[in-house]
């Protein structure tokens, strides 16, 4: 998706552990992260992760539905242990939405995973080719 | 394996013993008695607590009840878990009834989701029912019922009708007769003694060897901690689902039938083995 590499104007919302969520290049460098950047080139997420398991972020799509305003960067590496509710915070304010808007976040156009859920655990479970799809929306899409 | 249909009511009808009483720093305008119930285990704190809310309102000023909450030996209780989980995770080998602490002050922002209404924990609860079918048949069972299906699972469980919510909820427990369980088996397991919420992972009913995977392979598998014994061979950790031990042999497909929670997921709660 986006090539676009430079830091995004978001500040961290838990100080001292750096970004939480970035912009996730191709080439897999980890931006403004105090982690080593991982090797690998061209494919940012494969097998060996499975070893590094908890610290390595995942990958993840982000998609606007219906007139839910898009983000030009689509795709992110967000933390395992990212909640459901860190992320909505992190879009409404990418979005510069205002606090009382509200936020749905739906794995598989088709459940909304409750806010205290990691998204490793649905990168786990509901992942595929080595991203997290998710849709994003202010308005209650799926039942 | 339908032949255990008991099994199915002694889950449904599982009550524990609760003993509600007021935070002490409440301000009241007399005295409040502490107020018993029975609750389900299967149900959900603010969904069968409207009593209990009403009988502490009565002592309290009208401006000092807000949104209310519950807490147990200092630990706030997530109304989103299932009232069995809760009690599992938190309270098992403990002196029934179980004495719970209402809060209507200092909402633990942190700790606890906010439930303005009955919507919000049907909301939350047909999420869970439909991340669990995802899991179990691509999500294609709940996709071809209707929306009055899927409202007849929430009036079941809300009405505590166990035929009602039955009548639908078999649908979800089918799988194509050439199987010989679910795609994945939707559990999560739950340790007081992590800082992560639960593990979820995908696990499937039968082993490539065409075995059936058992709760020990699960546990083996996914959280191998829980089902390491001490050096002297003692057990140091019990595994709970619904207030019991279920044999580490019983195969996962058999308990995610049987002893999962009306939305489709086997809570499984690992705690410290007690001591005495």
């Amino acid at each position: 998706m986006s090539e676009v590499e430079e830091q995004l104007p978001v500040s961290p919302q838990d100080g001292g552990r750096g970004e939480c969520v970035e912009e996730s290049s191709d080439r897999g460098a980890a931006v403004g992260a105090a982690e080593p950047p991982p090797p690998s080139a061209g494919s940012p997420v494969t097998e060996e992760s499975a070893a590094e398991d908890t610290k390595k972020k995942i990958d993840m799509l982000l998609k606007a539905v219906g007139d839910t305003p898009i983000m030009k960067t689509k795709k992110w590496a967000v933390e395992r242990t990212r909640t459901i509710q860190g992320l909505i915070d992190f879009i409404k304010k990418f979005l510069k939405l205002v606090a009382s808007e509200q936020l749905f976040i739906y794995v598989n156009q088709s459940f909304a995973p409750s806010p205290d859920q990691e998204v490793g655990t649905l990168y786990e479970c509901f992942g595929s080719d080595g991203k997290l799809v998710l849709h994003y929306c202010k308005s209650q899409a799926w039942g | 394996m339908t032949d255990d249909k008991d099994v199915l009511r002694d889950v449904w009808f599982g009550r524990i013993p609760t003993c509600f009483t007021l935070y002490q720093d409440e301000i009241t305008e007399r005295e409040a008695e502490p107020y018993y119930l029975l609750l389900p285990r299967i149900s959900y704190l603010t969904l069968v607590t409207d009593k209990v809310k009403k009988h502490f309102q009565k002592v309290m000023r009208q401006e000092d009840v807000t949104e209310i909450w519950f807490e147990y030996e200092g630990t706030p209780l997530k109304w989103h878990f299932p009232i069995g989980l809760l009690f599992d995770l938190h309270a098992s080998n403990t002196a029934l009834p179980w004495n719970i602490t209402v809060h209507f002050k200092n909402f633990p922002e942190k700790d606890l989701l906010h439930c303005p209404s009955k919507d919000v924990i049907e909301a939350h609860f047909m999420a869970c029912v439909k991340e669990a079918d995802a899991l179990k048949h691509k999500s294609q069972v709940i996709n071809e019922m209707q929306k009055k299906d899927h409202k007849q699972l929430w009036m079941g469980l809300q009405n505590d009708k166990f035929d009602q919510f039955w009548a639908i909820n078999r649908k979800l427990m089918e799988y194509p007769p050439e199987d010989s369980g679910f795609r994945y088996i939707p559990f999560r397991i739950y340790q007081v003694t992590t800082e992560r919420p639960f593990i979820q992972k995908l696990f499937r009913p039968v082993a490539a060897n065409g075995q059936l995977n058992t709760l020990g392979d699960l546990l083996k598998e996914v959280c191998p901690s829980a089902v390491t014994p001490e050096v002297d061979g003692e057990k140091k950790n019990q595994v709970m689902v619904h207030g019991i031990e279920p044999l580490l042999e019983t195969p996962v497909q058999w308990l995610s039938e049987h002893m999962s929670y009306p939305d489709n997921f086997l809570h499984i709660s690992i705690i410290p083995q007690p001591t005495d």
